[in-house]
This record gives structure tokens, C-alpha cells and sequence, in this order.
């Protein structure tokens, strides 16, 4: 991996004195490594994994609501042999509880914040590394603690957690030890989410190249530096929380065990506790999540709009405040997921507020985005593609939440699939194809090679049908006042009539998992046999296409001094249609010797 | 000195400032951890003001006072330990350390002390809770509990940190003995000594809320 060159850093020996020799040198620079280009891909990889696991527990939901109590092909007769493969309603627990957990925690924010923040940040910033490669080894590798324990947790007694994502007590505390697991997991996750955005912090603020000043910083780097404001102070809340609610669990307090309470016909617990105050601790936490699932996605986003639209990002300036203002009322929100928990409905007034409030940065991130394209000329290659959904996605899960911000429609609409539309919107539709369309543009400087673009587009394609039918259909089941988290909401005679609705979203689900076939494919033998890259194969303005493809131990081989900001396409000043951050300004016309890059490949379309 | 620059850091000073601004990074993610249970214990003295009057009356008024000079006095002596190393004097930042690692001992000889007390009264919430004799008897027992339970959290949590502390100082003097820290080099007592400051300034919080207001 050491293929450094160029001699303008001093320390070169230590590049290679990282391992040295046979099986310790292998773990050194792949398994136990420190650099940052690695952990993000060990990142990308596990998330990927647990992305498929998530998908297939979605698919035991969608198959229960379509097929209700029916023999589950395959899968049912491999997982609840003894029940006949049928799902049974505590099993339809766990599937949305891990559904939920497992997207969220293991595959949403580590995908956005561990794998891109890691591979980009450094290179975007003009960095050897981040600045503690050991804590980000072990922000990695705290992972694994929480997927044993998540992992386990299904083959406890009484399975996996199955009180919700949101745990709330007084239920999660009837739970047997898939509860207990469930906690242990979380508090490593949030463990790992600290150290990963300590160090994303001090390394935006101290390892910035010359002439990298903080508005000269892609938006990536901007979204990826308030989000990680929001997990270092958010998350540590959420932990919190959960240490007290695995202390109820274990050794007996009852910080949220209610008065005159029992389960299971023990004896009364010691009470005097209040269920309400988790549910304002966690989503202290998980209100804030919800942008950290988010604003990276509409960072890269930005930057993939602005190279495919040949045109400079419309407003830097405001999409910086906006990030920031989205994440600063993002802290004072919380309540708007308590409006029907017995709030005070004064305060419920106030959160009505302050959410409505976030309307407006995302509204200008919106038109923005739409400025950008206006008038560009436009490559509608596969990342471009996914990016333009990002927005179009964005602005559907954007609209819903609105409804459900006003408390009066809430009510109506609260734990009904209209919700559950409303942030499969955001999160999948929104954060997952702002990923896949970083995935593709990215991949060409993790791995050196391009992914297949007619592939590309026909997974766009299909993905973006298929999560329509999937996730649109749900706005409707809600208003017709669906029930979420029932296993037989057919139960009631009222719902009878949406089974065939509901037949139809789980085809589209169906679908959408399969052509993931041909993304994976398209990753895997990329990897091998896509064509060579260069350093700059989309022809970007940004400081990570000047490194090599992929970069080597160290990133740069030349010492990377920064004359302007990312999004100078199309400049009147010079003849190309891209103006890269690290080229110096033509004075001297002449080629000036700089090592630049070999003339590189027009994008493969 | 730049034997002590890892090789991704420009110079030795961005290096001290990298590291002094992580340090105050994650003590940032610390305050909102403890916050959330100050939030806990805000809530809970605000429904049951009476039984956390009577918890509090429970705790020994003088060791918690003797504890809170014994950490302020660790402060001190941590702080002299990095003057002594920004003023190349090695015997007394072993010292000053060594005098951290006793006066942190100290303290939790001192808290271990207070809770085996505490469970000999049958304090230590759970099934065998009991008050013994009240001095208010209007009170709910179950709710003086509660004020119990985040004794013994946030203490327990705060003696936890104490624990991870002692264990830190204690390799920042092995190091300093074989003469790792110079004035031009002491970025692990800097920020060792952040660290140590913080866990007292919790339990500046702490004593207060749990010990004082009663």
C-alpha cells in the first residue's frame, strides 16, 4: 500500500514502519488497520452485509401483511420449523424491531459517517490520515461487540429485542435477554459513534492543506462536520438513557418503571419511575439521528450535482447555514414524536413550531439543488441519476413530514403506515439512493476501477420503480388509517379491504431486493474487470480526484496546497470545463511542472 | 522532538493542538452523557421533592466532605505535575503524579467505604430495599428509592471514570519516570490532566445535588 513517492513529507520512513513481514504486516494493513482508507471500506463492507440482513427482515414484514398467517416459502421452513414456517406474531415483533435497529444503527449512519466520512474526509481536506488513526481503528472495531451482541440476541431465549426500535418502557422491560442484548449493542455503537466524530472534528478543524480555509471545504465535508456535532452531542444522551434502563432491567432500579407495576405476575417492582422521561431522553437522541441519517447524504449529493451539472453550486454559502441551521433546530424538535403520549399540549404546540421551523433550510437546500441543475449541461450518468432522485425522493419525505408536524393531522396519522411512509421517504428513497449514487461516484477512487454504467442505470432504474411502488402505496394505507407494528391488522374487519394494496407493495419490495442482484455484481466484478479509472474519471473539481486511484498509504504524492473552492465548473478563467482545487492559477501559462494528472479518460457513458 | 510527531501531523504543535481539541471534544460527549442523568435527577427531585430531601439526609455529610477536598486537592497536584514538566522538573512531576494516584485512591477507598455502609442499611435499591427509621414519615419509601437509584448511578458512573483515571495517571508516571515528557513534550499529561479535571468538576456537580440540599 506504501506507494509514496514524491518527497515533500518529512516522516516518510514512518509509512512503512506501520507492520512489517508475513502474517502481521497482512493484519496490520487490512484487518487492524489504521488508515483511514481502509477502516472506511471495512466500514462499507460490514454496512453492506447488514444492509442485506435488514432488507431480508423487511421482507418477513412485507410477506406477513400480504400473506398473513401463510407458510413463508423457503425461509419460513428453515427459520420456524417448529411453528410450521409460519411467522408468529412475537417473531413479526422482532422482524420490525430489527428491521429498524439494524438499518438505523448498523447500516444508515455507519455507511454515511464510517465509511464515506472516513475514505473522504482526509482526501476532501488534503490530510494523511485522520488525526487519531488508532481511535479510529477502535471506532471501527467497536462495531463488532454490537454485532455479536445484535447478532446473538436471535438465538437467545425469547429472541431478539421486540419492543420497537424506540424501546419503550413500560414494554421493554417484560423483554427477556434480547432487550438486554439489544442495549449492550447499542451502548458499543454509540461508543464507536463517539470516537468516529471526535475525530472527524479535530481533523476538519487541525489537518485542513494550505490554503483549505473551512469555505473552500466541499459540502460533504461540511454536512460530515455538523453531523458529527450532532452525534458527539446527541448520542451520549442515548446512552445515557440506555445505561438506565439496563440498570431497571438488571439490578433492579425503576427509573422507568411506572407506579404499580408488574410483569409476568412478579412481584410488584420498586416504581415510583416515569416511561414518559425515555421517550424525551431517546428522542433527545433519535431526533437529531434523523438528520444524521441525512445531511451527509445531501452533502455528497451536492457535490455529485454540481460535477454532473458542469455548473458551480447554486448558494454555497446558505447550504453551509442551512446544514447547520437544519442540524441547530434539529436539537429543540424532539417532542414533535410525542404528541400523543400524554405531552402537555402547550409544549406539543411549541415542538409544532420548531419543526415546521426546519421547512424552511430544507427548503432552500431544496431550490438550491434545483438552481444547480437549472441551465447546466447535465450528464446524466448513474451517480448523477440517483442524486436528482436524492432531491426529487427528498422533497415526497420532506412534504409528509410536514403533515405530521402539525399536531392536529398527527393525531389522526400517528402509528399509521402513513408514518412509516413518510421516513421510508427520507431514509431509503432519500439517504439509500444518495448512497448509492456516492457508491458509484466514489468507487472509481476507492478501487481504481469503474463500475458498469449500463448496469448502473438499469439498478437505478428498477430501484427507483420499485421503491415507489413499495413506499408511495404506503401514504395511502395510511391515510385509510393502517395500523404499523401489528402482525394481523386484518384482524379488523375495517383493513380488510387494503390486503390486495398490500399484495402489490410487497411484489414491488420483492423486486427491489432482487435487483440489488445486479448492483452486487456490479460491485464485486467491478472490482476485477471494470475499466481503469485515473485519478479523475468524472472530471471533478474536488482535492480527492488529484491523489492516485486508490490512494496509497499516505494519499497525496505531492504536497497539496488549495487556491479555490470545489465548484468552479465551467470557469471563465480557464479553457477546461473543471477547475480543480489544488491547480495553481494559470500566471505563468507555461505547464509549470506540477506533477498534475495524466490527461484524463472522459467519464465512461 | 519530532521523534514524538506521528507521521501524518505537519509539526509537533499541530499535533498538541490535535490532541488537546479531541480531548475537549470528548469531554463535551461526557457532560451530555452525565446530562442525561442530571436530566434524570432534575425530573425525578421535581416530582418527589420531599423523599430527595430524605434520601439526601441519608448520606454522610462528613465523608462526602472530606472526599470533595481530597479531589480538589488532586486538581491541584495534577496541574502542579504538568508545571513540572513544562519546567523540566522530572522528580517532582513523579511526585505530583504519584500524589494524584493516592489522593484518587483515596477518594474511592472512601466511596467504597460509603457504599458498603449504604448496603448494610439496606439502601441499595432493588427487592431488599428499606429505609430503617425516616426522619420524615410522611414519605414515600419508593420514591426515596428513586433518589437511591441515582446515587448510586451517578456516583457508581462518576467512580467508574475515577477508576479509568487513577489507571491513566498511573501509566503518565511510569512514562514520566523513564523521561517520555519534557517542556517541549507533554501532550499525554496535558491531556490526562484535562480529563482528571473533568471527573472532579462531575463531582463538584454531584456533591451538591446528592449531599447538600437538604
Amino acid at each position: 500500500m506504501s506507494s509514496i513517492t514524491a518527497g515533500s513529507h518529512e516522516h516518510h520512513d514512518a509509512h512503512a514502519a506501520h507492520g512489517q513481514g508475513g502474517v502481521g504486516h497482512f493484519l496490520g494493513t487490512y484487518v487492524f488497520s489504521r488508515d483511514h482508507k481502509i477502516i472506511g471500506i471495512q466500514f462499507l463492507f460490514s454496512t453492506l452485509i447488514w444492509f442485506l440482513i435488514g432488507g431480508l427482515l423487511a421482507l418477513g414484514i412485507r410477506w406477513q401483511l400480504a400473506w398473513p398467517w401463510q407458510d413463508m416459502p423457503v425461509i419460513g421452513r428453515m427459520l420456524f420449523a417448529g411453528e410450521g414456517g409460519q411467522i408468529s406474531p412475537e417473531f413479526y415483533t422482532i422482524l420490525f424491531t430489527m428491521h429498524a435497529t439494524i438499518m438505523i444503527f448498523f447500516v444508515i449512519i455507519p455507511i454515511l459517517a464510517g465509511a464515506f466520512g472516513n475514505y473522504l474526509i482526509p482526501l476532501m481536506i488534503g490530510a494523511d490520515d485522520m488525526a487519531f488513526p488508532t481511535l479510529n481503528m477502535l471506532s471501527y472495531w467497536f462495531m463488532w461487540p454490537a454485532f455479536l451482541a445484535i447478532g446473538a440476541s436471535f438465538f437467545v431465549e425469547g429472541g431478539a429485542a421486540k419492543a420497537g426500535w424506540t424501546s419503550y418502557p413500560p414494554l421493554s422491560l417484560t423483554d427477556l435477554n434480547g432487550q438486554t442484548l439489544w442495549l449492550i449493542g447499542l451502548t458499543f455503537v454509540g461508543v464507536s459513534s463517539m470516537m468516529g466524530s471526535v475525530n472527524y472534528m479535530t481533523t476538519i478543524i487541525q489537518m485542513r492543506a494550505p490554503g483549505m480555509t473551512m469555505f473552500r471545504l466541499p459540502m460533504t465535508i461540511w454536512a460530515m462536520f455538523i453531523t458529527a456535532i450532532l452525534q458527539a452531542f446527541a448520542l451520549p444522551v442515548l446512552t445515557a438513557a440506555g445505561f438506565m434502563q439496563l440498570m431497571d432491567r438488571t439490578i433492579g432500579t425503576g427509573f422507568f418503571i411506572p407506579e404499580g407495576w408488574s410483569a409476568n405476575n412478579a412481584p410488584l417492582a420498586s416504581g415510583g419511575g416515569q416511561p414518559l422521561l425515555w421517550q424525551h431522553l431517546f428522542w433527545f437522541y433519535s431526533h437529531p439521528a434523523v438528520y444524521i441519517m441525512i445531511l451527509p447524504a445531501m452533502g455528497m449529493v451536492s457535490d455529485i450535482i454540481a460535477c454532473f451539472s458542469r455548473k458551480p453550486l447554486f448558494g454555497y454559502k446558505p447550504m453551509v447555514y442551512s446544514i447547520a441551521g437544519i442540524a441547530g433546530l434539529g436539537f429543540i424538535v424532539w417532542g414533535h414524536h410525542m404528541f400523543v403520549s400524554g405531552m402537555n399540549p402547550a409544549l406539543g404546540m411549541t415542538f409544532m413550531v420548531s419543526t415546521m421551523m426546519i421547512a424552511l433550510p430544507s427548503a432552500i437546500k431544496t431550490f438550491n439543488w434545483l438552481g444547480t441543475v437549472w441551465g447546466g449541461q447535465i450528464q446524466f450518468t448513474t451517480p448523477m441519476l440517483y442524486a436528482l432522485s436524492f432531491v426529487a425522493m427528498f422533497i415526497i419525505g420532506g412534504l409528509s413530514g410536514i403533515f405530521m408536524a402539525a399536531t392536529p393531522v398527527d393525531i389522526f396519522i400517528h402509528d399509521t403506515y402513513f408514518i412509516v411512509a413518510h421516513f421510508h421517504y427520507v431514509l431509503f428513497a432519500g439517504t439509500a439512493m444518495g448512497v448509492f449514487g456516492a457508491i458509484y461516484f466514489w468507487y472509481p477512487k476507492m478501487f481504481g476501477r469503474m463500475m458498469n454504467e449500463t448496469a448502473g442505470k438499469i439498478h437505478f432504474f428498477f430501484t427507483f420503480l420499485f421503491l415507489n411502488g413499495t413506499f408511495f402505496t404506503m401514504h395511502i394505507l395510511g391515510a385509510g388509517g393502517f395500523p404499523r407494528r401489528l402482525a394481523d391488522p386484518y384482524h379488523y374487519q375495517t383493513f380488510a379491504h387494503l390486503q390486495p394494496l398490500n399484495v402489490f407493495m410487497t411484489w414491488c419490495a420483492i423486486g427491489m431486493v432482487a435487483v440489488q442482484v445486479i448492483f452486487a455484481l456490479n460491485f464485486f466484478l467491478s472490482m476485477f474487470f471494470g475499466p481503469k479509472a485515473g485519478r479523475n474519471p468524472w472530471h471533478a473539481n474536488g482535492l480527492e480526484w488529484a491523489a492516485p486511484s486508490p490512494p496509497g498509504h499516505g494519499n497525496f504524492d505531492f504536497q497539496p496546497v488549495i487556491y479555490r473552492g470545489p465548484y468552479e465548473y465551467n470557469s471563465p478563467e480557464v479553457d477546461t470545463d473543471y477547475y480543480p482545487q489544488n491547480e495553481p492559477p494559470p500566471e505563468p501559462k507555461s505547464e509549470s511542472g506540477e506533477e498534475t494528472e495524466p490527461p484524463p479518460q472522459p467519464p465512461a457513458e | 522532538m519530532s521523534s514524538h510527531v506521528a507521521h501524518h501531523f505537519d509539526d509537533a504543535s499541530q499535533q498538541f493542538d490535535a490532541a488537546r481539541l479531541g480531548m475537549w471534544i470528548f469531554l463535551a460527549t461526557e457532560v451530555l452523557f452525565f446530562g442525561g442523568l442530571f436530566t434524570g435527577y432534575a425530573y425525578y427531585r421535581t416530582l418527589y421533592t420531599p423523599a430527595f430531601i430524605e434520601g439526601s439526609r441519608h448520606l454522610d455529610l462528613v465523608l462526602g466532605t472530606i472526599n470533595t477536598a481530597v479531589l480538589l486537592l488532586s486538581s491541584f497536584t495534577i496541574v502542579l505535575a504538568i508545571r513540572g514538566a513544562q519546567t523540566d522538573n522530572r522528580r517532582a512531576t513523579i511526585a505530583l503524579l504519584a500524589a494524584t494516584i493516592v489522593l484518587g485512591t483515596v477518594f474511592l477507598a472512601i466511596k467504597g467505604y460509603e457504599y458498603s455502609v449504604k448496603f448494610e442499611e439496606h439502601h441499595v435499591p432493588g427487592a431488599s430495599f428499606s429505609l430503617g427509621e425516616t426522619h420524615d414519615e410522611a414519605v414515600e419509601p419508593r420514591h426515596v428509592e428513586m433518589f437511591f437509584a441515582l446515587y448510586f448511578g451517578m456516583t457508581g458512573l462518576h467512580a467508574v471514570h475515577m477508576i479509568i483515571g487513577v489507571g491513566v495517571v498511573a501509566v503518565v508516571c511510569v512514562l514520566a519516570w523513564r523521561g517520555h515528557y519534557t517542556s517541549q513534550y507533554y501532550t499525554p499529561l496535558e491531556i490526562t490532566g484535562l480529563y482528571w479535571h473533568f471527573v472532579d468538576v462531575v463531582w463538584v456537580f454531584l456533591f451538591p445535588l446528592l449531599y447538600l440540599i437538604r
